[in-house]
């Protein structure tokens, strides 16, 4: 058996007694969604930061960074002062107005049936978009990880896909929350062996490995090149790429704010002082991680080089192939066995709040009018649900195959999440005017808005030279007809323009009247759901 | 059911009468005099990274320290910035805790009352 299954089987071990454990104290609503709201603030800071560092950021910015430079680490930048806004607006009102869902809040003014189906729908639309990025990513790098052990693609999936259910179904929030602390004690941990070690090649002397940095030389079509890789713009090129620069951080600055996966981990927490003091953890975790993916990236361009890395599984695999450039086959299965357990807590922590949503929203609210017709029916539909949308994303995630071009689907859920969900919870808590009209249409233009852009952008649209084949290849093959990949600069405005017009042109006096509950409730916590008794 | 409680003498619900007390004025008034321009502290230097790396890269590219640039220390810098504005809105809401407390208590000291 090769090191790496070794230690993605100690992991899958290790997860699956909590799971275990988790199962015997997950019954109840409020224990299996909610984990009891008995976690602590650290525990859920640490679960935070495991829920957002994705394999996008440990794997995707490390390449980026490798072949990109300076421009990758502006993703990092965006990464962690986002949580200034889930910090200073969202946090703290969350959990003092809502129960299970970003639909709570709205729902106390607005009529519920209406606004929590379309909250509902952007949950399982961002959730799902984000979630089968993550598996066709985690397929192709599982795969390519343990190649010597004969794991296929579709193994890998079916792998990912069975062991995200069972975390969701048996263990709940508790597990969850569980997988997310453990994967980010790994990734940290991990990281921070990786920059030691890339900082000891340069002798620990930071003016060494920055002018490293300065003469980084690969190929490009046959040509040998220097590039400084701090100077901004190798990935940014005129004439769009400064304005796709500030979309880019429009989406992530108010998208993070309205992912409903990091939205629902606030409701775990007692109280929203305990919902503030772990949005600091989680920013002291988030923010050390993406000032070392300088050593991660930076480190694989000029230890392992560009050339290296595209004939030896590309981009995703730099940070791996640093790993094993430096401390050789043992290292390199330790930091895989990281990335695995990266995407399994990932896709685990979109699982449970799409299955929340779907659950709480839709079946228990929307269709059965806010009654439980028996005991246990909101978690049994919940668990169900987590079966389904997690057979639905294996089964999509196959289809696509690994050489899929889904790096866009990540960019759709932060533009969902900045474009439809963000404006509605806004204007919920602070505009006494605003009305049920106003989220339905504002909920409904952030998301067709973002979608169909990103139809239109140079992600779904372009021309492909004959060589390119299959799902790799761009979905329309024409010029495309939005400049930038990142929808949020028109989609946000768009979101908050359709939540301005439908609010003025319909009246509501009962969610104008409820609106001083709302707002006595999110800023004191009077009446708050409480945490469950030892 | 009234809409402008403001002008009732007594006003429908105890959430209203929470709403207009000058304890709760208080708090959020409190609150906005921190997060207001915190929060559009943080927008102005978070969004003048991509405007001067998309819009003056030669300027940004100027190096600083050996061969770090201009560009690179910005970029760094905001990691600082977030964690010291994080610091200081940690500090600013424990007074806002405070006054929520008390916010709290009275109401539910009331409602046992009433019952």
């Amino acid at each position: 058996m090769s090191t790496p299954l070794v230690m993605f089987l100690v992991f899958i071990a290790i997860t699956l007694g909590i799971t275990y454990w988790a199962s015997k104290r997950s019954a109840g609503s409020s224990a299996y969604f909610a984990a009891s709201r008995r976690v602590t603030g650290w525990q859920n800071g640490i679960a935070v930061a495991g829920d957002y560092m994705s394999a996008a950021s440990f794997l995707g910015i490390a390449g980026i960074i490798a072949f990109q430079g300076y421009d990758g680490f502006l993703f990092s930048v965006g990464w962690l002062v986002a949580y200034l806004t889930v910090l200073l607006v969202v946090a703290e009102p969350l959990r003092n107005a809502g129960k299970y869902t970003m639909a709570d809040v709205l729902a106390y003014r607005l009529k519920p049936r209406p606004v929590r189906a379309m909250a509902s729908l952007s949950t399982l639309t961002v959730s799902t978009f984000y979630m089968i990025a993550q598996m066709v990513g985690a397929g192709a790098l599982v795969a390519l990880l343990l190649k010597n052990s004969g794991i296929s693609y579709q193994t890998a999936v079916i792998g990912v896909g069975i062991l995200m259910i069972v975390y969701v179904v048996f263990g709940g929030m508790l597990a969850t929350t569980w997988v997310q602390i453990i994967k980010a004690i790994l990734l940290m941990g991990g990281t921070i062996l990786l920059s030691i070690l890339v900082l000891a090649h340069f002798g620990f002397h930071f003016g060494a490995f920055f002018d490293a940095v300065g003469h980084v030389t690969y190929h490009d079509k046959g040509q040998e090149v220097v590039k400084d890789f701090l100077q901004p713009g190798l990935r940014y090129k005129p004439p769009y790429g400064p304005l796709d620069l500030i979309s880019l951080g429009m989406a992530l600055i108010f998208g993070t704010a309205g992912l409903p996966h990091i939205l629902v981990r606030f409701y775990t927490v007692p109280d929203a002082k305990t919902a503030r003091m772990s949005v600091v953890w989680a920013m002291v975790l988030i923010g050390s991680f993406y000032i070392m993916t300088t050593f991660l990236g930076f480190g694989a361009a000029t230890i392992v080089g560009r050339d290296f890395i595209s004939t030896h599984g590309g981009t995703n695999m730099s940070a791996p192939l640093l790993a094993q450039a430096l401390a050789g086959d043992v290292f390199f299965a330790f930091i895989s066995a990281i990335a695995f357990a990266t995407i399994l807590a990932v896709v685990a922590g979109l699982t449970i709040s799409a299955s929340t949503s779907f659950s709480h929203d839709f079946w228990t609210n929307v269709i059965h009018r806010g009654v439980e017709r028996k005991p246990g029916e909101e978690v049994l539909v919940a668990r169900i649900a987590a079966f389904v949308v997690g057979a639905v994303a294996i089964f999509i995630a196959i289809l696509l195959g690994p050489t899929a071009n889904v790096a866009f689907l990540v960019a759709l859920a932060f533009a969902v999440a900045a474009s439809a969900n963000l404006p509605v919870i806004v204007l919920s808590i602070f505009w006494k005017r605003f009305n049920t009209a106003g989220a339905v249409v504002g909920l409904g233009a952030g998301l067709i808005a973002s979608i169909g852009l990103i139809m239109v952008s140079p992600s779904l649209m372009g021309v492909d030279p004959p060589t390119v084949v299959g799902t790799a290849r761009h979905l329309f093959q024409r010029p495309a007809i939005f400049p930038l990949e990142n929808p949020g600069i028109l989609s946000i405005p768009l979101g908050f323009l359709g939540a301005f017009v439908g609010t003025l042109l319909s009246h509501e006096p009962t969610a104008e009247s409820k609106f001083n509950e709302l707002l006595v409730r999110s800023n004191t916590g009077l009446g708050a759901e409480k945490a469950a008794a030892h | 059911m009234p809409l402008e409680v403001k002008t009732q003498p007594s006003p429908a619900t105890e959430w209203d009468r929470v709403a207009n007390s000058s304890q709760f004025k208080d708090l959020m008034a409190t609150k906005k005099v921190f997060i207001v321009p915190a929060f559009v502290f943080f927008l102005v230097y978070y969004f003048a990274l991509p405007v001067l790396v998309g819009y003056a890269p030669h300027f940004m590219a100027i190096k600083v320290i050996g061969n770090i640039n201009l560009a690179y220390l910005f970029a760094l810098s905001q990691f600082f910035m977030a964690w010291t504005v994080a610091w200081l809105y940690v500090k600013a809401a424990g007074d806002f805790d405070k006054l929520a407390r008390d916010i709290v208590e009275k109401s539910e000291n009331n409602s046992k009352g009433g019952q």
